[in-house]
């Protein structure tokens, strides 16, 4: 009963984060072109030869995802702060969790939709093939989002209401996900410009390993970070 | 009315008790390194450059500990929310990052000579390198929040996790290496070296543990200076 | 102390909070029984402010302790926000959002049924502009919406922060029909206030916060500087 209150403020919580998101034109628009913005100066960086280009597609699609979805993060909770709604949330009775669990859901349809067009965007700029095994890319999509969603929403908590909440953010978040970022674009490797299958499987193990550990984590240690 | 606000939770530290423990970590690090160089002879490939390996590889482990007690200490602080704990886990970090700074320094000059490169992305090394990031993000968290009580648990909810994730970040780093090109780090470490290695192993750790100590003095006696204005300060509004 | 039998809906005591070097509040004591709405008065910067969050769990107290109904505000803070409702003088409110949508929101995390919010709407005045958003709204609507997520709360204690701000008359004679209801249900009200006209109606006994504690007023502290009636209208009209 008490887990049921909880999931109906997070689903709130959720759908309040989107609308706004949505509605508020700015948001996911600038930030999607940013990231086709960085994967074209990657393309510049890479470039011109086909081949070389094709190889880094993994790694450049990770990383202009990681950029332009770190400040999804910030404004997650900068909603908040601006219109000083963060005190009144703080307030609604019940556990705090509910709050992590809504915007973190939030934060997973948001930097899903960036990697979509991420993707769609790489594999015309990069000629890069759609590989007959996507199901399993669509896993290894999946998961390295729950990887970076998880500490992002969780650090965006601290930085976005310390002093220098731009550079801060960064700073804790990449050094950290650095085993996401690795067995996110060696999986996408293999699947997409080919690799012994084994290897995707093997880092899709690692992937979940993080998920899971930081998702439990960050649940318990949450309370601690947006309380005080 | 009297104020009921106590002088300070917890007492300044005794200045100059460590000192002595201090000199005598100095002077056996100067012995454990002059017993080293004495007894172990040139390397057949490396020469004297070896000898460079009597600091790089206890700093790496002491790095280790230093960061093991910055989760223990993390961890401790968010259980029974006692201050010192927080102050402790920042003197941890503090020396652990400087090890770790150490131990890249000295890896690279070891490196330039022997594998040609000063960088090479060798598992260890990459993985040293991310835990030094890590733990500058916790330094830079500490340094940009004010409010003790919030920094103290932001940065033991970010102590914590970065403690837990060294061995995460060093198997990514690992399988990253050898899934692709197989480059085996030369092993340096004739058996012979074992008790050079282990004096100095120890001789890092007492530098390390007095470091720690000073730093987390340094650290409680400006706490509780704060303490006590805070008690002047309560105590006189009790005038009226 | 004679109040045995009747619960305390607020005991603070020795209440001090501490802003970097500044004291805001030091050592400021209030108690408050059910069926009271007590009115607190001071000079800008005097604390007020930081008192109300401090009892609403927002902020923490540098020392002292309080109670909201027996639960003490630092050691079991989800006991106290179940049963407070605090009304800042920042609405708080989604720009984004429709105003229905805004209410609906808190309805959910209140746990209240949906159709409260329609109806609250309906009694705050807003049912015309419901399903507009609320980036356009004036300030006294915005404080309409705010007042109107208090409604649906419904909560035994009521934390109100300068209520009276940016309301017409009859956006006043909602806070005081709110706080009515309270009292009547068995509830309690702190209100801040500079405005102290309009809350004459429904405020009883009077503080005064001064150099960071509170003491008892006498009478209506009429002599403390605040806006006019009229002026106070004037500005609610004119932000529109």
């Amino acid at each position: 009963m008490a887990l049921r209150d909880e999931w109906h403020r997070a689903r709130a919580v959720a759908w309040k984060d989107l609308t706004a998101e949505r509605r508020s034109k700015a948001g996911f628009n600038a930030v999607a072109a940013l990231a086709v913005t960085i994967l074209v100066l990657f393309g510049f960086a890479l470039g011109p030869d086909s081949e070389a280009i094709r190889a880094a597609a993994p790694g450049a699609l990770w990383l202009a995802a990681l950029f332009a979805g770190v400040l999804a993060f910030n404004r997650s909770y900068q909603m908040e702060l601006d219109g000083g709604a963060l005190e009144p949330l703080l307030m609604y009775p019940g556990a705090r969790r509910a709050l992590f669990a809504g915007k973190l859901m939030a934060n997973f349809v948001f930097v899903l939709l960036l990697l979509v067009i991420v993707i769609a965007t790489s594999l015309v700029l990069f000629q890069v093939a759609v590989p007959p095994t996507w199901p399993a890319l669509l896993i290894v999509v999946l998961l390295g989002a729950v990887g970076l969603v998880t500490l992002g929403t969780f650090y965006a908590a601290m930085a976005s209401r310390s002093r220098a909440r731009e550079v801060l953010l960064p700073l804790l978040l990449f050094p950290m996900l650095v085993p996401v970022l690795l067995a996110a674009i060696q999986a996408t490797k293999a699947l997409l410009v080919g690799g012994a299958m084994n290897d995707a499987g093997a880092w899709t193990s690692l992937l979940v390993a993080y998920d899971v550990i930081f998702l439990i984590l960050t649940f318990l240690a949450f309370d601690y970070v947006i309380e005080a | 009315m009297t104020s009921a606000v106590a002088n300070s939770p917890f007492e300044a530290p005794k200045s100059g008790r460590w000192l002595l423990f201090g000199w005598l970590a100095f002077a056996y690090l100067i012995a454990a390194q002059a017993i080293s160089i004495a007894i172990s002879p040139p390397d057949r490939d490396m020469g004297d450059l070896q000898k460079i390996l009597y600091i790089h590889v206890p700093a790496a482990w002491n790095m280790g500990i230093c960061y093991f007690l910055v989760a223990i200490y993390s961890m401790r602080y968010l259980w029974k929310r006692d201050e010192r704990d927080d102050l402790k886990a920042a003197a941890a970090a503090e020396v652990g990052t400087l090890l770790n700074g150490l131990t890249l320094v000295l890896g690279m000059i070891w490196g330039r000579p022997t594998w040609g490169v000063w960088w090479a992305w060798d598992a260890r090394l990459t993985s040293t390198l991310v835990m030094f990031l890590i733990f500058a993000g916790y330094l830079a968290l500490r340094a940009f929040v004010d409010e003790p009580e919030r920094r103290a648990q932001w940065s033991a909810a970010a102590g914590l996790f970065g403690a837990i994730n060294y061995p995460i970040v060093y198997m990514s780093v690992r399988w990253w290496r050898t899934l692709h090109q197989v480059q085996s780090t030369p092993d340096t470490l004739d058996p012979s070296y074992a008790l050079s290695l282990r004096l100095n192993a120890f001789a890092i750790l007492f530098i390390a543990i007095f470091f720690i100590r000073r730093r987390y003095e340094a650290a409680l006696t400006e706490r509780v200076a704060e303490h006590e204005l805070q008690a002047a300060v309560l105590g006189g509004s009790s005038r009226g | 102390m004679h109040s045995i039998d009747t619960e305390l809906a607020v005991d603070a005591t020795g209440v001090a909070r501490r802003f970097g070097a500044r004291w805001v509040l030091r050592g400021a004591s209030l108690t408050l029984r059910t069926g009271e709405a007590a009115g607190l008065v001071g000079a800008n910067g005097s604390g007020k402010s930081t008192l109300l969050r401090i009892l609403c769990t927002l902020l923490r107290p540098t020392a002292g302790t309080a109670r909201i109904f027996g639960a003490d505000v630092v050691q079991d803070p989800d006991l106290v926000r179940a049963s407070i409702g605090f009304f800042s003088p920042i609405p708080g409110v989604y720009d984004d959002l429709t105003a229905r949508e805004n209410l609906l929101f808190a309805a959910t995390m209140l746990g209240r049924p949906k159709r409260t919010a329609d109806e609250t709407l309906e009694r705050v005045g807003l049912t015309h502009v419901s399903n507009e958003r609320v980036r356009g709204f004036s300030s006294g609507m915005l404080r309409r919406l705010a007042l109107a997520r208090l409604l649906v709360h419904s909560p035994r204690l009521l934390l109100l922060d300068e209520p009276y701000n940016n309301f017409d008359v009859s956006g006043i004679a909602l806070v005081n029909e709110l706080i009515r209801e309270t009292l009547a249900r068995g509830g309690a009200a702190l209100v801040v206030v500079h405005d102290v006209a309009s809350a004459v109606p429904v405020v009883g006994p009077w503080f005064t916060l001064r150099d960071g504690i509170v003491v008892p007023s006498s009478g209506i502290p009429l002599g403390i500087p605040s806006p006019t009636p009229a002026l106070a209208m004037a500005s609610a009209g004119g932000t529109r």
